[in-house]
């Protein structure tokens, strides 16, 4: 296992990813845009907090509710906040929770799933039973409990996304794993004395990665759905934290009488976020496997 | 051939294909007709444009596809030229195709007295009341026992001999006066193949039809056909009476063709093949002839574009160092 | 046929062993004191612990699960904390709010969704195919919450063309006499015309919310289903045949298409049995939903574990009927088995 021969082949190889990502930019410009977007929400996340006009936790009962304006672009919510730098600060959560649900799923649903392949036998008989049990409850529905259950903090929504596409991804895996038990360097791994979790770990799971990046990118966009839904049956963020789903439950019921900004501006940066999500997922499915193409 | 109206004449078809790769000239003027009840055959090697000819004179091609030039005369009618319901109307009813993998080629949810039935009831002005009953009668003359109960099974609880029956069955059911069959014995076993392929001679001599054979068989097509047309590269290179054909081929490809066709008392040895293979179609420097770059036979004057000259004896070949006609001995004999 | 029904019917049965199992540990980690909240604010910790003996709860887990158990088996779900009502009682009136909204919604989706996905997979690359991946897209971007409150706005505040989203029926109309539980149905039923037009108007808003949420799946699968048969070798057949155009897409192409679609409503109801959690809460809709939801809230466990089992047998039986409708359809799943 030398380095230096692996180091020009790396880069052979990341020069021709970065090629074929341009290539599929060019045919497909909607891929391109939705990458664009996917940093602008990245750079939101990271600085928000640093260049939002206003505190988004101050409270100012005297500016309560007052339609967008030049001063407030988005308007002030009905505790006198800034709708706009809320949003903007909501984008770090928002966004943690999606790569972390998604990273989590990812260890979780693919460590079980390449064991459950490349063993075979009960580990693939138990893990099976596990993901058929989550499968025959209705998703949102398992996640509402787990998450009632264990307390609602940011750890446990992010673990009940985890577990409620569990099934998907050790599905994936399993089938990838398969294919890849009797493959050359798992046996060469096998021969220089790795254990069979080291090669599952170092060997397979990398493998299985490419694979599961479309997946991954489509889970970011339902992870932010689910915590934005559990947010608004008080299941998920507890206020005053700034998350998007929470601030369309608060501002719920003042759509109903008019005061349309409250709940707009977060439910159209959710839809922003996970429209972008798909786009991007789509995109590297285009990257990935184009005969999938839909 | 005679000068009777041909029951369908192909006069300068050319098709292109749009791919992703470039445009792919599948077909360059290609012309031959078919006679009133007479069978021919289009032979040639795998992508040499039979079956695209087929699909072009039957208004099916892919949708990348497009006919750049020509006519396909059906009677009085330019059936590349119809609109595509006075095209509906004449499929089916005047000219009709089988396909090869009958089992694939057939709705496998629909049972397959139904789907003759359609058909009558499409153009045989056939009542709907009739037309199970008739279905039955079409099964029945397709050589199917049990019909009635037959009627009612699935694709998938047939052979695939039985499903070529059907598949003939439907082509069949509006008596058209043209019968396209595309490679419709490949994948059956060799007595099946003759089975069917009797089954059609027998009902297109019976309706009095006319019959294109596609095929890579040459072997094939030389035992069932009065006259052989040869493709290569979307080119017509030879078209001939069958016997004329074998005894004096004329053009080279022709002649590589009757060697590399294997019979019974040959050897794998002895087995010629046709050096070189297809050339790119989507380059954009093709020469005239495209068999040029891999004929021994090549001349200068080759580059030039392809002459056609037909002899008394209704014999075409379109080269400019063809075989001598009258060859004393041909390449090979062969059994055909 | 019913072989196959029997034999997948078996299979469900770990699935819904493993459903009990789970909802009773999630039921039981809920946060709270069931006893605290039965004894009451003023009651003395000897209080609550007699209730908790009253109430079997400081037995163990495996005794109170073989409990659990054996009273599922006659029917007994328990007893609500809130409104002390039996919970079978409950979901039971429950229930057809619920389920006549969520099929209302999903006969919306399949009405919009599968005459798009035929016609852009007719037409590929057209301008309705580029609409129908646009919209497909969005669909599945947009948080149903979102949609169904956007809807309200629109067309209660701004047009108000529709009525106030407050439940199923306007204060002004008595419910139709109970006969499926459904009211546009029970009103018919009774003859009482004005009943079904008030209960139709509350029920668009809440079911088109459902049916744009479920529109994406939907219209995508159908979209690439019919692609894929559209340039299989039967379809070819049926050209050449000259049949008509009709009974090549409809006939021929949609029929087979199909299968693949009816699979996929197994998975969009499941969707839409979450999401309907969501779209009660938006509407005030008196389903089993938001019986859940508040249930969940004040850590009242009977009803959510009645509910959770209740969705989850539902979704085992909605997947039975789509196999047996995939059985009618397709007859090499009927007779190869």
């Amino acid at each position: 296992m030398t380095d230096i021969a692996a180091t020009p082949r790396r880069d052979a190889a990341l020069t021709a990813l970065v090629r074929h990502a341009r290539y599929v930019i060019a045919e497909n410009p909607v891929t391109g845009f939705a990458f664009v977007l996917f940093v602008l929400i990245v750079l939101a996340a990271i600085l928000g907090p640093d260049i939002v006009p206003h505190n988004p936790l101050t409270s100012d009962t005297t500016q309560a509710l007052k339609p967008p304006s030049a001063h407030h672009w988005f308007g002030t919510d009905q505790l006198g906040r800034d709708v706009f730098s809320r949003v903007i600060v909501a984008t770090r959560l928002d966004f943690f929770i999606a790569v972390a649900s998604v990273a989590l799923v990812f260890l979780m649903g693919g460590l079980a799933g390449v064991a459950a392949g490349f063993f075979g036998g009960w580990t693939d008989r138990v893990v099976g039973r596990i993901a058929d049990t989550i499968m025959a409850f209705p998703l949102f529905v398992l996640a509402m409990g787990i998450v009632a259950a264990l307390g609602n903090t940011v750890q446990n929504i992010v673990l009940a996304t985890a577990i409620v596409n569990f099934p998907l991804y050790a599905r994936i895996a399993r089938a990838e794993a398969n294919v890849r038990r009797e493959a050359g360097f798992v046996e060469a791994a096998r021969l220089s004395g790795n254990s069979d979790w080291r090669i599952l770990a170092f060997q397979i799971l990398p493998n299985v990665f490419p694979i599961m990046v479309v997946q991954m990118s489509l889970t970011m966009g339902y992870a932010i759905l689910n915590a934005a839904g559990l947010s608004f049956i008080g299941l998920g963020v507890r206020p005053p934290t700034p998350e998007w789903g929470i601030m369309v439950a608060e501002g719920a019921a003042f759509m109903v009488s008019g005061e349309w900004w409250n709940a707009f501006f977060p439910g159209l940066a959710l839809m922003v976020a996970v429209f972008c999500f798909n786009l991007l997922g789509d995109g590297l499915r285009d990257m990935v496997d184009p005969r999938r193409r839909t | 051939m005679t000068t009777a109206v041909p029951a369908l004449s192909v006069e300068g078809l050319s098709v292109d294909f749009r791919t992703r790769s470039g445009i792919v000239r599948a077909l360059d003027n290609v012309s031959f007709a078919v006679d009133k009840g007479e069978t021919i055959a289009l032979v040639g090697e795998s992508g040499s444009g039979k079956s695209v000819t087929a699909y072009a004179v039957m208004g099916i091609l892919d949708p990348a596809g497009k006919i750049t030039a020509g006519r396909a005369m059906l009677g009085g009618l330019d059936l590349l030229a119809a609109k595509p319901n006075q095209l509906a109307d004449v499929r089916g009813r005047e000219i009709a195709m089988i396909f090869q993998n009958p089992r694939t080629a057939l709705n496998p949810i629909r049972p397959v007295g139904r789907q003759i039935a359609d058909v009558l009831i499409r153009h045989g002005n056939v009542p709907r009341r009739d037309a199970p009953d008739q279905a039955i009668d079409m099964l029945r003359a397709v050589g199917i026992t049990d019909p009635a109960r037959r009627a009612k099974a699935y694709p998938f609880e047939m052979s695939g001999g039985m499903c070529q029956r059907v598949m003939i069955a439907i082509a069949l059911a509006a008596k058209p006066s043209l019968l396209i069959a595309d490679e419709p014995t490949t994948g059956l076993d060799v007595t099946t193949q003759a089975v069917i392929m009797d089954l059609v001679n027998d009902l297109a001599k019976e309706m009095g039809m006319a019959t294109i054979f596609i095929t890579h068989d040459l072997a094939l097509a030389g035992q069932r056909s009065a006259r052989i047309v040869v493709m290569h590269a979307g080119h017509v290179v030879e078209n001939a009476p069958t016997e004329e054909l074998f005894k004096h081929p004329r053009h080279p490809y022709t002649a590589e063709l009757i060697a590399a066709t294997p019979d019974a008392a040959a050897s794998l040895d002895e087995l010629a093949s046709i050096p070189g293979a297809l050339p790119d179609l989507r380059r954009t420097d093709l020469p005239p002839c495209r068999y040029s770059e891999r004929c021994p036979r090549k001349i200068d004057a080759c580059v030039q574009p392809l002459p056609r000259s037909t002899s008394a004896s209704g014999h075409m070949v379109a080269c400019w160092n063809p075989l001598p006609e009258r060859i004393a001995n041909a390449p090979t004999e062969s059994a055909a | 046929m019913l072989t196959m029904i029997l034999k997948r019917a078996a299979m469900a049965i770990p699935s819904l062993i493993g459903v009990v199992i789970v909802t009773f540990l999630l039921t039981r980690a809920l946060p709270g004191d069931p006893a605290a909240y039965f004894a009451g604010p003023a009651a003395t910790p000897q209080a609550i612990q007699e209730v908790r003996v009253k109430l079997g709860l400081d037995k163990p887990l495996i005794e109170q699960f073989g409990r659990y158990v054996v009273d599922l088996g006659h029917g007994n779900f328990g007893n609500s904390l809130t409104t002390g009502q039996p919970v079978l009682t409950e979901l039971r009136t429950r229930l057809p709010a619920s389920a006549e909204l969520t099929l209302l919604g999903l006969l919306v989706s399949i009405l919009i969704a599968v005459p798009l996905g035929i016609i852009a997979a007719t037409r590929p690359n057209s301008l309705i195919d580029h609409a129908c991946r646009l919209i497909t897209t969005l669909g599945v971007s947009l948080p149903v919450f979102f949609t169904g409150l956007i809807l309200v706005y629109v067309f209660y505040y701004l047009l108000g063309w529709a009525p106030a989203p407050l439940g199923r029926l306007d204060v002004f109309f008595d419910p139709p006499p109970q006969v499926t539980g459904f009211y546009l149905i029970d009103s018919l039923i009774a003859r009482q015309p004005e009943v079904f037009m008030a209960s139709l108007k509350q029920l668009i808003l809440p079911a088109l919310t459902l049916g744009i949420f479920s529109l994406a799946p939907i219209a995508r699968m159908t979209r690439a289903s019919m692609l894929a048969v559209l340039s299989s070798d039967f379809v070819r057949t049926a050209r050449a045949s000259g049949l008509s155009s009709y009974t090549v897409i409809v006939t021929y192409a949609f029929r087979n298409a199909m299968l693949p679609v009816i699979t996929t409503l197994g998975m969009v109801f499941s969707f839409l049995l979450g999401a309907n959690v969501l779209v009660e809460k938006v509407f005030a809709w008196p389903g089993i939903g938001s019986y859940a939801v508040e249930a969940l809230l004040a850590s009242d466990f009977a009803p959510v574990q009645g509910f959770v089992l209740t969705m989850a047998v539902m979704y085992v039986a909605l997947n039975l009927i789509i196999d047996v409708l995939y059985g009618l359809i397709d007859p090499r799943v009927r007779l190869e088995a």
